[in-house]
């Protein structure tokens, strides 16, 4: 038998088809509920930008329909353990698939957070018309969406060059938040309103963070092991 | 694992059936008190190699073993060393129970009778029946033939069987596959127990089986032109079921192929 070391789909045999099909439809339900998120994300950022209350109240809704799905997710991936007792890849596949949904449903809160804003600022104009803001949305969004299909096609190497694109979205947030502390400067009468958009920068900074997390995952699926991958922001790092 | 630590030392090991090389180059360390499990596709030499512990393959026509098995450093295959002394140091408990048709007192006492017990021979087979779980489900009907017991008490019965002759290790031939799911788990948290006094070697089909109770797992298939049995990998329990070093042993834990 010829040894091949790199595991994928096409290099196992064909046999468990029923339990293949159901990691299959897992691997599915979680494109969707990922790019569920990744709409929430953009939407949520949008909305403010528009300064659209109704648009915010539709992020609620979703969110909740993201919760359900987040908990469909992991009850589907328990009867597969308690069904079909998986082991090695299967079951870091499984296990793997648990923490993602509950990364995803997290990244959700984020955007729910961001409509939470736009609700509670009521009248208040915005500080400053939303450039960078939307930026790192957009960039968040993009990072989510190929880090999710690195994931469900256990592609490494796809996994491992996006945790350092962390870094755009750091620079992002750093020059939101010294733009903002120049008005906070300049007029201490802005110090509200600067800081709802400081909350919003923030959730956009977890959320690609988090993306670092489900990039993780896919190379602990294919190697088995677990390893944080070291992000530059780490300030202990820093001098 | 340190070889001090070995209860079994095999090298090059190889076991014909005839012309038929079965089982082939096997190099292993089972280590002392710990629970050992070799797994592996149906026709792959596992019980024959378990049966090469304790010389148990010579009670079948044709059987050669090339090689060593080192027990406490000594090679059981060498010439003066008697099989059935082998046998009584390194018990053996089968997939069928197989009490004899005697009572259940006469079964833990009569290997060890004939082996020149010299003590007490009730508290002999007290201790044993504790050690093997059964003692408070039958020490009411001692004089009771081992048969009239379930099945999962009867192969307890073949354990305290096995132990009252105070073996250093019980080969474990499927134990439990003919057994009920609590009757199985019966047998399973026993061998946690005896594992603080005995070195166990099992041999199973059920890999969750494998997975719950050892500590170490040998993973045996079918390899190169001669199609023989051979270990493929060696590993600590946990490894061998979450990430396994060798494409086979993954496919063969996650149902793919055996």
């Amino acid at each position: 038998m010829v040894i091949i070391n790199k595991q994928s789909k096409e290099t196992r045999p064909p046999m468990r088809k029923t339990f293949e099909s159901e990691i299959q439809q897992l691997k599915d339900e979680l494109l969707v509920l990922g790019s569920m998120v990744e709409q929430q994300v953009t939407e949520s950022v949008e909305a403010l930008k528009k300064r659209d209350i109704e648009a915010s109240r539709r992020v609620y809704e979703v969110d909740t329909q993201i919760n359900t799905k987040r908990y469909d997710i992991e009850n589907q991936v328990m009867i597969a353990i308690a069904t079909q007792q998986p082991m090695a890849h299967d079951l870091r596949l499984l296990a793997s698939i648990l923490e993602v949904a509950g990364e995803l449903e997290r990244m959700g809160d984020y955007a729910k957070g961001i409509a939470t804003v736009n609700i509670r600022m009521g009248d208040q104009q915005l500080l400053k018309p939303l450039i960078d803001i939307p930026r790192m949305a957009q960039k968040g969004a993009d990072m989510l969406h190929r880090a999710l299909t690195a994931f469900v096609n256990e592609d490494v190497e796809a996994a491992k060059v996006i945790p350092p694109e962390d870094d755009e979205v750091d620079a992002l947030y750093t020059q939101v938040y010294h733009e903002l502390m120049m008005f906070v400067i300049q007029d201490p009468r802005t110090i509200e309103r600067a800081n709802w958009l400081l909350w919003v920068a923030h959730n956009l900074e977890r959320v690609s963070d988090r993306v670092t997390n489900i990039c993780e995952r896919t190379i602990f699926i294919a190697t088995g092991e677990m390893k944080e991958i070291k992000s530059s922001d780490d300030e202990s790092k820093k001098k | 694992m340190t070889e001090t630590n070995s209860v079994f030392e095999t090298r090059s090991l190889s076991i014909f059936y005839g012309t038929f090389m079965a089982v082939t180059d096997i190099n292993i360390h089972i280590p002392r008190y710990k629970i050992t499990a070799i797994i592996g596709p149906s026709g792959c030499g596992k019980s024959t190699l378990l049966r090469a512990f304790n010389r148990m393959n010579e009670l079948y026509q044709g059987v050669q073993t090339h090689g060593e098995v080192l027990f406490d450093g000594q090679n059981l295959y060498e010439k003066g060393v008697d099989p059935v002394e082998v046998r009584y140091r390194i018990g053996m408990v089968f997939q069928r129970a197989n009490p004899f048709p005697k009572s259940i007192y006469e079964n833990v006492a009569w290997a060890a009778r004939i082996h020149g017990h010299k003590g007490n021979m009730d508290e002999l087979v007290e201790s044993s029946l504790r050690q093997a779980a059964l003692w408070d489900e039958v020490k009411d009907k001692l004089k009771q033939s081992g048969l009239s017991l379930s099945g999962g008490q009867q192969q307890r019965l073949c354990i305290a069987r096995a132990i009252a002759v105070k073996p250093e290790v019980i080969l474990m031939d499927e134990p439990a596959s003919a057994l009920d799911p609590i009757a199985t788990l019966k047998i399973e948290e026993l061998m946690q127990e005896l594992k603080q006094q005995y070195t166990i070697v099992i041999v199973t089909h059920n890999m969750q089986q494998a997975a719950r109770v050892s500590d170490l797992t040998a993973m045996m298939m079918l390899t190169g032109e001669t199609r023989s049995g051979t270990v493929i990998e060696f590993d600590d329990t946990t490894r061998i079921f979450t990430r396994p070093s060798d494409k086979r042993t993954e496919d063969y834990v996650t149902g793919r192929f055996g």
